[in-house]
Order: structure tokens, then sequence, then C-alpha cells
């Protein structure tokens, strides 16, 4: 093993954090002129990581794995195919941001350098089989996420939104570290591996407290039911470019640390954790899917879309089999390019003068105004609902599958009638959009980049996407097994 | 048997004064009690032989940490006459304080020359005991094992720097509260000043 080989796995991170900092000196010399092309370059950078893990991912897949400095990092499919996720939404929301800042003049070099660095966290958490790697890595992103969702300071719902996620960010580390302190306590050790020994020889009390504390806090960072209070508050008043990356690249790395966390360290006692995760998973789809219904703004309602969307997700975890994790990775995949997509068709929804149209009103009628974006957006929306010629079904499928194999009928058959409440406003979006007589006459102007990200995600979500699932699947379903592979 | 008493001593004083950081009605108290719960953990790590982390929870915690808290409190709106007037009043709990951080200043003292505590055995596969001192065993993993985690942990600490930086500053000209002195001696009373000779019963037209 030795150094080399550690550098050779981490050097996504590395990578990345290098370019962080050379941006960071570039920033601080060239003032704001040069914000744009240090979005580019940080764009560059993540591109190039993403093709490194590609690479990476292929090695995995045959069985080319490893753990970089001991046993605190783990370079597998799992990992590989999350960071790929994670980069193609910080690559797209990089993409959506300078644009949406640039009326009011507060884009700054800042933005990408912290983008870059939340990545670099994001990455680490997918990888951690260690506790510390997986905490440190936490903070990283989250720090990062703090500052970008007050980024817009001359907006107090900007600022609102920071200190909010701020506060209570703080407060689900803090219960994170207090469930980590415990599980260290009691098996005597913060590697996964040496945790997943230690509990199948003793799982005491103080140990299940120790695992529900660092699951709480986990299900607080991807805000499943019950700890979702700060989503729709945090989402609303972060800006638009913010609140899309929150929706996209933290999820997926919190939901594959949560995964990983659950089947690796805490796999051999599935029985003591798979009931709050059906829990929070039922909440979440249900909460999400009634909250969202008397939503004015836009931005609320896509923030109870996403709760709704994490019930689903975590389906696939209560199933606590192979086929979960995969369905798992298959429901992040496609989650990740309706998100996208949706968010994109927001931002491009915004009159001549730069003010950003969030609430149903100023959609009526948009099938009249704007074909091309209403079309988009039904499709994504469908999409979201999970209307079968759509790829968003095939998510849902696989999830309710994997949980159906696990004989947890009970359970799929809720999500499933949970899910017809939830279709209810997707299908009100389009209605708006579609039969409500049109207001003012507004044209839109966006740059070419948002209806890239734009129609990249309907390309994916559109019945074309099914040509992906073989190789989605095969990819998921290799990250899956890597989770259940005891070393 | 000095240990035993040190360690219900700190372990006591750790709570009640971590009980009084939230109970406290006044604000400065409360950090005030925060010291003393730092204090008394830094206690009870000299107690199981980790002179370095005490050392640590003192300088970094009780030096810098809670020192700025307490200019962040002193900055919130708190009626500042209104604290001094209690000083007489509340010497007395002051001095106490002080003569039980001295008192457990020589207790720890003594229970760290009379050698560590006796730890109950852990559930399992723990970790070994380190030989060597502590200091040197934790720079020795720190650089080596887990360089990487020190190094992130390093660029956590950056980006903490960066969002300070980026969410406080603001360019020279949009700065609020920013002064002009030529400009204000320049200004004249003619300029701002004007005299009327209002007749009795009528008002001014301003």
């Amino acid at each position: 093993m030795g150094y080399a080989n550690s550098l050779y796995l981490t050097s996504a991170e590395i990578g990345l954090s290098i370019t962080g900092l050379v941006l960071l000196l570039v920033t601080a010399w060239t003032g704001r002129g040069a914000a744009r092309i240090i979005t580019i370059a940080a764009a560059a950078a993540l591109f190039g990581a993403l093709v490194f893990t590609a690479f990476m991912m292929d090695d995995t897949m045959r069985g080319l794995a490893g753990y970089a400095f001991g046993d605190l990092f783990r370079v597998d499919a799992f990992s590989s195919l999350s960071k790929i996720l994670i980069y193609i939404a910080t690559i797209a929301c990089l993409v959506l941001t300078p644009h949406y800042f640039d009326r009011r003049g507060e884009y700054r070099g800042e933005y990408p350098v912290l983008m870059l660095f939340s990545a670099v966290g994001m990455g680490m958490m997918v990888s951690a089989t260690n506790l510390m790697t997986l905490y440190i890595g936490l903070e990283m992103s989250s720090l990062a996420s703090y500052v970008l969702a007050s980024f817009a300071r001359s907006d107090s719902r900007s600022s609102e939104a920071g200190l909010k996620y701020f506060v209570l960010g703080g407060l689900a580390s803090g219960i994170i570290l207090y469930g980590i302190s415990l599980v260290y306590g009691f098996s005597g050790t913060t590697s996964y591996d040496g945790i997943r020994l230690a509990f199948d020889t003793q799982f005491n009390t103080g140990a299940v407290f120790g695992v529900v504390f660092v699951l709480a806090g986990v299900a607080f960072k991807v805000a499943a039911v019950p700890f979702h209070m700060w989503t729709p508050d945090v989402y609303e008043g972060a800006p638009t470019p913010v609140t899309t990356f929150f929706a996209s690249a933290p999820k997926v790395a919190a939901v594959a640390m949560l995964v990983r966390l659950a089947f690796e360290p805490f796999g051999g006692q599935s029985g003591s954790w798979q009931q709050i995760v059906i829990f929070a998973a039922l909440a979440s789809i249900v909460v999400g899917a009634l909250g969202a219904i008397g939503q004015q703004n836009l931005k609320r309602l896509l923030a109870y879309s996403s709760i709704n969307n994490v019930g689903f997700i975590l389906i696939g975890l209560a199933a606590a089999t192979p086929q979960g994790a995969s369905a798992v990775l298959v429901y992040l995949a496609i989650y990740v390019f309706m998100t996208l997509g949706s968010f994109a068709a927001l931002l491009i929804l915004r009159d001549p003068e730069g003010d950003k149209l969030t609430s149903f009103a100023d959609i009526a009628g948009l099938a009249t105004r704007s074909p091309a974006l209403a079309w988009c957006l039904l499709a994504l929306m469908f999409s979201l609902a999970g209307i079968p010629p759509l790829f968003g079904f095939w998510g849902k499928f696989v999830v309710f599958q994997a949980a159906v194999q696990a004989d947890m009928l009970a359970l799929a058959a809720i999500g499933i009638a949970a899910s017809v409440i939830g279709a209810f406003y997707y299908i009100k979006f389009v209605k708006v959009m579609f039969f409500d007589e049109p207001g003012e006459v507004r044209s839109f102007s966006a740059p070419v980049g948002h209806w890239a990200v734009l129609a990249l995600s309907v390309l994916v979500v559109s019945p074309l996407g099914y040509l992906l699932t073989p190789w989605l699947g095969r990819m998921a379903d290799a990250a899956g097994l890597t989770l259940f592979a005891i070393p | 048997m000095i240990q035993t008493i040190a360690f219900y001593l700190f372990a006591v004083l750790v709570i009640a004064s971590a009980v009084m950081v939230i109970t406290a009605r006044n604000p400065v108290h409360s950090v005030l009690w925060l010291i003393l719960a730092f204090f008394n953990a830094a206690g009870l790590m000299v107690l199981v032989g980790a002179e370095f982390i005490a050392m640590l929870l003192v300088i970094v915690y009780v030096g810098a940490v809670a020192v700025l808290f307490l200019f962040v409190v002193m900055m919130l709106d708190i009626d500042v006459a209104a604290l001094r007037a209690g000083f007489v009043r509340n010497f007395p709990l002051g001095l106490v304080i002080a003569l039980v951080l001295l008192a457990e200043l020589v207790l720890g003292i003594g229970a760290y020359r009379a050698g560590e505590i006796a730890l109950g055995t852990p559930v399992a596969g723990a970790a070994q005991p380190v030989v060597a001192s502590n200091t040197a065993a934790i720079g020795a993993l720190l650089y080596s094992e887990y360089l990487f985690l020190f190094e992130a942990a390093g660029i956590i600490l950056l980006v903490a720097m960066i969002g300070a930086i980026v969410l406080t500053h603001r360019p020279p000209k949009t700065q609020r509260g920013h002064q002009n002195i030529s400009k204000q001696n320049q200004r004249r009373p003619e300029d701002a000043t004007v005299m009327r000779q209002p007749t009795v019963g009528e008002g001014v037209e301003l």
C-alpha cells in the first residue's frame, strides 16, 4: 500500500483542494472582474475530478477498490458512483449561478471556491470508512453551505436562511458528534470495520443510543421527517442557485453517507435501526406530500417535494438488502436530474427586469407564453410524480421492488398510496401552466447554460432515459454489493 | 483515594456549572460558568493522564474561545450599570468560585502526582493505552496515520475564514459609517442653518 497508493486514491479530493486554494489566491488579487473565469476554472476542475472518478469507477467495477490512509477512506464502486453524481450536480449548479447574481453585482470569486471545498467535503463523506473522516467531511461541506446560503448579503431572507441553516446544522452536527462519542465509547474504535466487529460481539443499550443519535443527526442533514423543519425556510430564503445546490449534491452525499453508515458499521444490527428508517421514510413521504399542497411559493413547493423524495429513497434503505442499496443509488441519480431540471426552469423564469418569479401566479398560462419551458416543466413534474412513461417512474419502481423483495409489502403499499397524494401538487403545477389564464405577458431571457442544463435534465427524465437503465443498473448493483462485502 | 475525591469534585462541578450556563439569566455569568466548566473538564483530563488535552482545554477553550464569547456577549445590549451595581452583591459568589478553583488546582496537582486514576475496562477491542508521553503520541499519530484528516481539518478552518470574510467584508465605497473628515470640516454653519424672525402668533415655514 503506502502513501503513493493513498494519494492516488484520494487524488480527486486533493486535486480539487489544490485548485480551490489556487483559485482563492487568484480571486484575492483579481477582485470581482475575474469571478466568471474562476467559475469556469472551478467547473473545469470538477469535470477533471468527474473524469478521474469515472475511470476509478471502471477500476472498482473490476475489483480494484481500496482503502487509503489506513482505514480512513475507501474508494469503491459505491463511493465512485456517488461522487460522479455529486460532481455532475455541482458543475450544473456552477453553470446556473453567475447570471443570477449579476444584476445585483454580488457575484464574487469566493463562490466557486466554496463550492469546490464543499465538493471535497462531500467526496470525503461518501468515501468515509471512519467516523472521524465522516465528521470532517460533513463539516467541510456544511460550513461551505452555510456561507453559500447567506451569500446574497443585501437580501435579508438570504441572511435569515443562512443563520437558520447554521444554527440548526450546528445542532445536528452536535447530535452526530454525541452519537459518535457513544459509539466510540461502546466499541472502542471509530473505524467502520472495527465497529461492526465490536457490535457483533456486544451490542447494548448504550450502543443503541449512539446509533440512534448518529442516525438522527444524519436524518437532519438529509431533511427526513421529523427533522425537516428547516428545509422549506432555508430553500425559500437562500438564493435560487444555492437552493439548487442544496437540493442536489449535498443531498446525494448525505444519503450516500447514511447508506454506508447503516450497512457497514451498523449493518450487523439492522434490526435496531430499521424501524426508525421505516418511520422516517413513511413520515417523509406523507409530510412531503401534504405539506406541499398549500404552498404558493414554488421554491417551498420544491422543498417539500425533496422531503417527499427523501422518503422514497429511505424505503430503499429500510429494505436493508443489496437490492435496496442499489435502488437508493438509482433513485438518487434520477432525482438529481429531476431537481436540477426543475430549478433550472425556475431560474429561467425571470422577467427582463431581473425579478425572480417564484409563485404560482407567475407561471399561470406559461404554455402560451413560453411553450418550450412549459413542456419541459411538464415532463419534469410528471417524472417527479412518477407517471410511467417518464424516467421518474423507474426510480420509484426499483425502490418499491426492493421493499417487496425484502418482504415489506405494507411499507411499499403505504408508499405507493402516499405517492398518489404527492401527484396532486405536481399535476396542479401542470394545470396552472396549461389551463389557467395567463397573467401579464412577459418575455424570458436566460443564458444558454440554463437551457442546456434544463434540456439535459429533460432528456434524462424523458422515456429516452430508459436507455440508461442497463448501464445505471449495473453500476448501482455493483455499488450496492460492495457495501455488503464483509472483509 | 485522592484521585477518587478529585474525580467526584471535578465531575460534580462540571455538571453543576454546565447547568448554570444554561440557567443563568445574565449572559456574562453564563460565559463565566462556561469557563468554570472548561476548567473542570481539564481537571478530569489531567486525572486520566491526558495532560496535553487538559492544557489544550485551558489554553484554547478558556483562553481563546471563552474570552471571545465574553467579547461578543459584551457587545450585546446589556445594561452595564445594572451589572456594576451587582458587583458587590456578587462578590462573595465570585470569591467562593475563586477559592474552589484554587482548591481544585491544589487537588488536581496532588492527584496528578499520585498517578493516573484506574479506569474501568473498556467494553471491547479498545485502543491500546499509549506508553510514550501523550503529547508525543498525539503528534506522531496526527502527522502520520491521521495526516489526511489533519489537512482536511485545516481546510475546514480555511473555509470558516473565507466565510467570515465573504459575509462581513464590504468594498470601501459601500462601507457604512464611513467618515469623510475633510468634508465635515468644510461644512459651514451657513450651509445647514437658517435664521428666521417669526412674528407672534404665526408659525415658521420650513
